[in-house]
C-alpha cells in the first residue's frame, strides 16, 4: 500500500476543509498539509448554500445581539463560551474571504452590504448575490493553491483512521481515480466531511452528503453530540427538495397558504407585516423550526396547495420586482423556472420543508478537538455547541471559516506535539482495512444498497421529521435495526477497483444507517420539545429544563443500538428563557432593556 | 418518476476489464420533470449498479455531471429526458482522457486552473485594515468570469483542445481573467505571461462554441479574445497601469 506522509491531514474539501487547510499551512511554514476529498473540492455542499453568511457589521448591531439572537435560535442548548468566540471572530473571517476575493455583493458606494435573515434581530448577513456558498467555496479553493505545503487529494474516499494508543496517526483511503488503497500517514486528522442530511428521503442536500466523517469518528469511540436535531429548511422545491434561500424572504418574500392567506401571524410570528417591509424576528423572517412546524399544522387543517409532490405553501417575491429580484435572487429564478416551471416574476414557488442540516455532529471541545487525540472536526461534521437545538440561517457559512480555522490551527499545534506512532501498529491496522474492503468487493448477496438507502430515508421522514411520537420513532428504530441487517447482504457487481462508487455508496449508506440509528435513539430519548426536536405524545410536548437542558450524546456500540448519555450544556450569560419571536418577542426583549 | 419509458444509450468502460468503450442501452421511466441526471441515477439504482458518473448537487451549481448527449456537452442536471425521446446516446466529455464509464480524467483541466493563479496576487491588506473598496461597477467588470463552476463542457466543446491536448482552454482563461479584471488584485503581469503563449490564448481560433455550451453564460470565448488584446496590444500598458494601481493602493479603505 502507498504511503504519503504529512503532519496534518484534513478529510473533506468543502469550506471548513479548506479553511482549515489553509490555516494549517499558515500557523507553520513546516506543516504539511494533506487536503483528501471524494470528489472535487469545488462539488463539495458548500457550493449549494445560497443566502449568506453571518457577521456583525452595521453600526446598530453589536456581537451580543449576535450571541443572543443565536442562543436563543438554538433553545439555550448552546455552549454559550463556544458562541461567544464565534461571534466576535466572523467578522474578521468575512473580512479575510473579501481579502482573498470573494465577490461579496456591495452598497453602491462600494462598501460591503447586508441582508436581512430568519432569526436574527438586526441585517448581518453578508452575501453574494444568491450564490454565496458558491463564490465562499471558490474563493477558498482558489486561494489554498497557492500554498505549495497543501497537497490535494482529489477523489480520495476516506475509509477509516489509523490510531496507536489512543492518538490518531493517519487513515486509509481509496483513490478512486487509481483504485488503490493508500495509506495517509499524519499526526493530526480534522474531519469537514458536512452533514448526513441524505439519511433522510427528501433533501436540500446535494447526494454526497452521507456523513462518513461522522460514522468513521463514531466507530472510534467519539459521541455524537445532539443528533436527533434536524433542521427542515421551510423553503424546499417540492419533489426534488433543491433549496430556495431564505434570503427570499430576508429580501421581502412572503409565504401564502392557499387562500394567499400569510399563515405564519397564527403561530406566533405576528402581527403581518406590510408587504415589502420585513421586520426582523417576524413573520417570514421567524427562525427555521418555527416556520417548518407552521407548515406542518398549517397543512394538516388542510390549508396548504395540493401538489403532486405533496403539499406546498406559496413564496411569493413578485412584490420585490424584476430588477431586484435579478439583482439579489437571480439563481432563485433560475432554479424555479427549470426545476419548477415557475417564473417567480410572475407567479409564486411552491415550497414546502425538506430535510436541510445536522446541528449535531462529532463531539468537540471549543478547539475542535475530539476526544479522540488528534483528531479533530469542524463544520457541519461536527458539533463544536453553536447551534445548540435550531441552527439560525447564515451562522454555518460563518462557522466553517470561523471554526476550519480554528481546528486548523490547533491541528497544526497537535501534530508538532505528537510523538512517533509505533509502524506495526499502524501496518497492521491498515491490512485489516484492506481485507474489510476486499471482503466489501466480494460481497454477494440478493439486497441493493439503493433499496435499503431510499427505506432508511423514508423512514426517518415518517419517524424523525418536523414533529415526532414514541410509536413511529420505535418503526423507525426498529426499521434501522433490520437495516443494519440487510447491508450485509447486498451484492456489489464483479468490476474493476477504478472508480467503483458500488462498493462506495454501500460503504455511505452503512455509515448512514448507524448515523440514523444515532439520531433516532437521541430523538427517543429525549422527551420533551426544544427546537427542532418536537414531540406530540403526552409529557413531551414542552421544553423541560429541569431533565433536558443537556446535550445528548450518542456512542457506538458493536452489533447494537447506540448508547445515550447526556451532557452539561455550558451557561455563561444568557440564562434560559422562554424563546418568543414577533410581537411576543419584541414585547420579551423591550422588558430585558 | 413515471409511466412512459424511453431508451437511453450509456458509454461503458471498465478499464480493468473492457478493452475498449462501448455502448449500452436501457429502458428507463421518464416524466416530465426527470432531467438525466435522474435517470443515470435509476440506472445505477436498478439495472447497473457498476455504472459510474460523476454528480453531487443536481441543481446545476456544483459542476460534477458533464457529459456528452447526442454529441454535445451538457450537464446531467440540467438535460429533460422528454426533450429526447427520438434517442439519448449518453458518453463521457470529448477530449478528455476517461477514467471509467462517464468519468473523465480532470487533471489536465486542474493544472491550468493551478497555472492562472486565480488568487489575489500583490495586496497587501489584512482583516485589520477592513475591506477592499469595490464599487458595484468594479465589480460587474469581472463577474460574469466569476460565475465559472469549473463543469469542463467548454474544453468539450473546443476543437483546439482536441487537437492540442497542451492548451490552457477557455475555463481556465476565463478565471485567470476574472482575477486580471478585480480591482483589488495586482498579479495581471504574472497571468498574462502563461496566457500569451502558444498553448495559452493563441492556441484558440475563435470557434466560440466553448461560450454557446456553457451551462453559466461565463462567455469564455470573450475572456481569451480579451486576453488576446491584452497580451497583443497593451500588454505593456496593462503592466504599467497594474504598477500604477498597487502603488497608489487603490483598493481604499471601507468602513
Amino acid at each position: 500500500m502507498d504511503k504519503i506522509t504529512v503532519d496534518v491531514a484534513v478529510v473533506g474539501a468543502g469550506g471548513a476543509g479548506i479553511r482549515a487547510a489553509i490555516a494549517a499551512a499558515e500557523q507553520s511554514a513546516g506543516c504539511k498539509v494533506a487536503l483528501l476529498s471524494k470528489v472535487y473540492p469545488m462539488r463539495s455542499h458548500t457550493v449549494a448554500a445560497e443566502g449568506g453568511a453571518a457577521a456583525v457589521w452595521k453600526d446598530n448591531d453589536s456581537t451580543d445581539l449576535h450571541f443572543n439572537d443565536t442562543v436563543a435560535g438554538g433553545d439555550w442548548l448552546c455552549e454559550q463560551d463556544v458562541v461567544e468566540y464565534f461571534v466576535t471572530h466572523c467578522r474578521e473571517e468575512m473580512i479575510q474571504l473579501e481579502q482573498w476575493g470573494c465577490p461579496w455583493s456591495r452598497t453602491a458606494d462600494g462598501n460591503i452590504n447586508v441582508r436581512n435573515f430568519g432569526g436574527m434581530k438586526v441585517p448581518r448577513t453578508w452575501f453574494a448575490a444568491d450564490k454565496t456558498g458558491f463564490h465562499m467555496l471558490h474563493t477558498l479553493f482558489q486561494t489554498c493553491l497557492k500554498y505549495p505545503t497543501i497537497q490535494r487529494l482529489n477523489e480520495f474516499f476516506v475509509l477509516d483512521l489509523l490510531v496507536d494508543d489512543g492518538k490518531v496517526a493517519g487513515l486509509v483511503a481509496m483513490d478512486m481515480k487509481e483504485g488503490e488503497l493508500v495509506q495517509v500517514r499524519a499526526k493530526a486528522v480534522v474531519m469537514a466531511t458536512g452533514g448526513a442530511g441524505r439519511v433522510y428521503r427528501y433533501n436540500t442536500n446535494a447526494v454526497i452528503v452521507t456523513g462518513e466523517g461522522m460514522g468513521i469518528a463514531y466507530r472510534h469511540g467519539v459521541a455524537l453530540r445532539d443528533m436527533e436535531f434536524i433542521q427542515y429548511h421551510p423553503t424546499g422545491l417540492p419533489g426534488t427538495g433543491i433549496l430556495i434561500t431564505e434570503a427570499s424572504r430576508g429580501e421581502g418574500g412572503v409565504m401564502l397558504n392557499k387562500y394567499g392567506y400569510r399563515y405564519l401571524q397564527d403561530y406566533g410570528m405576528g402581527p403581518e407585516t406590510p408587504l415589502g417591509q420585513p421586520k426582523p424576528k417576524h413573520m417570514e423572517l421567524g427562525p427555521r423550526d418555527k416556520l417548518s412546524q407552521a407548515f406542518w399544522q398549517e397543512a394538516k387543517k388542510g390549508n396548504m396547495v395540493r401538489t403532486p409532490d405533496g403539499d406546498a405553501a406559496m413564496l411569493d417575491v413578485r412584490h420585490l420586482g424584476r430588477e431586484k429580484i435579478l439583482e439579489r435572487l437571480p439563481f432563485i429564478r433560475e432554479l424555479s423556472m427549470f426545476y419548477a416551471g415557475v417564473d417567480p416574476i410572475e407567479r409564486p414557488i411552491p415550497v414546502r420543508p425538506t430535510t436541510h442540516y445536522t446541528m449535531g455532529g462529532i463531539a468537540t471541545d471549543a478547539h475542535c478537538e475530539t476526544t479522540l487525540t488528534g483528531l479533530f472536526a469542524a463544520g457541519e461534521c461536527s458539533s463544536v455547541g453553536l447551534h445548540g437545538a435550531n441552527r439560525l440561517g447564515s451562522n454555518s457559512l460563518a462557522e466553517i471559516v470561523v471554526f476550519g480555522k480554528v481546528a486548523g490551527e490547533h491541528a497544526c499545534i497537535r501534530a508538532k506535539e505528537a510523538g512517533q506512532a509505533r509502524e506495526e501498529v499502524l501496518e497492521a491496522q491498515a491490512r485489516d482495512v484492506e481485507t474489510w474492503f476486499n471482503a466489501l468487493l466480494a460481497q454477494k448477496g440478493p439486497e441493493k444498497w439503493a433499496h435499503i438507502r431510499d427505506e432508511m430515508g423514508l423512514s426517518m421522514e415518517d419517524g424523525c421529521g418536523i414533529y415526532r411520537e414514541a410509536p413511529e420513532m420505535q418503526r423507525t428504530m426498529d426499521k434501522l435495526a433490520e437495516l443494519k441487517g440487510r447491508i450485509r447482504k447486498v451484492g456489489v457487481a464483479p468490476q474493476g477497483n477504478v472508480f467503483n462508487t458500488d462498493v462506495l455508496s454501500l460503504i455511505e449508506v452503512a455509515h448512514g444507517i448507524e448515523i440514523a440509528e444515532a439520531m433516532a435513539h437521541s430523538a427517543f430519548n429525549r422527551r420533551e420539545s426544544r427546537g427542532a426536536h418536537q414531540r406530540l405524545d403526552e409529557g413531551c410536548k414542552q421544553r423541560d429544563d429541569e431533565k433536558f437542558l443537556a446535550h445528548s450524546l450518542a456512542y457506538y456500540v458493536k452489533d447494537g443500538p447506540p448508547r445515550i448519555e447526556y451532557g452539561p450544556v455550558k451557561i455563561t450569560k444568557l440564562q434560559p428563557a422562554k424563546r418568543v419571536y414577533g410581537a411576543e418577542g419584541a414585547g420579551q426583549a423591550k422588558e430585558g432593556k | 418518476m413515471a409511466d412512459r419509458t424511453m431508451t437511453v444509450t450509456v458509454s461503458r468502460y471498465d478499464p480493468e476489464r473492457d478493452s475498449a468503450p462501448y455502448l449500452q442501452p436501457y429502458q428507463v421511466p421518464w416524466s416530465e420533470k426527470t432531467v438525466l441526471l435522474d435517470t443515470l441515477q435509476y440506472i445505477k439504482d436498478n439495472l447497473a449498479t457498476d455504472l459510474s458518473f460523476r454528480s453531487s448537487c443536481r441543481m446545476t451549481i456544483c459542476g460534477s455531471c458533464g457529459v456528452m448527449v447526442n454529441g454535445e456537452p451538457r450537464l446531467a442536471c440540467k438535460t429533460i429526458m422528454g426533450n429526447y425521446q427520438q434517442g439519448m446516446v449518453v458518453e463521457p466529455l470529448a477530449f478528455f482522457p476517461v477514467e471509467r464509464d462517464l468519468v473523465v480524467d480532470l487533471s489536465h483541466f486542474m493544472e491550468c486552473i493551478e497555472a492562472m493563479k486565480p488568487f489575489i496576487i500583490g495586496n497587501n491588506r489584512v482583516p485589520s485594515d477592513g475591506p477592499n473598496r469595490q464599487t458595484p461597477e468594479q465589480i460587474a467588470k469581472y463577474h460574469k468570469f466569476a460565475m465559472c463552476i469549473n463543469c469542463g463542457l467548454c474544453y468539450a466543446a473546443c476543437p483546439q483542445f482536441g487537437l492540442n491536448p497542451a492548451f490552457l482552454g477557455p475555463g481556465a482563461t476565463a478565471l485567470g481573467h476574472r482575477y486580471n479584471l478585480d480591482s483589488r488584485d495586482c498579479g495581471s503581469t504574472q497571468r498574462l505571461a502563461t496566457m500569451n503563449t502558444q498553448d495559452g490564448v493563441w492556441a484558440c481560433t475563435f470557434v466560440g462554441y466553448c461560450s454557446e455550451v456553457c451551462p453559466k453564460h461565463v462567455d469564455p470565448a470573450a475572456a481569451v479574445q480579451q486576453c488576446k488584446a491584452a497580451g497583443a496590444l497593451d500588454f505593456v500598458a496593462s503592466v504599467l497601469h497594474c504598477q500604477k494601481k498597487c502603488k497608489e493602493g487603490s483598493h481604499g479603505h471601507a468602513s
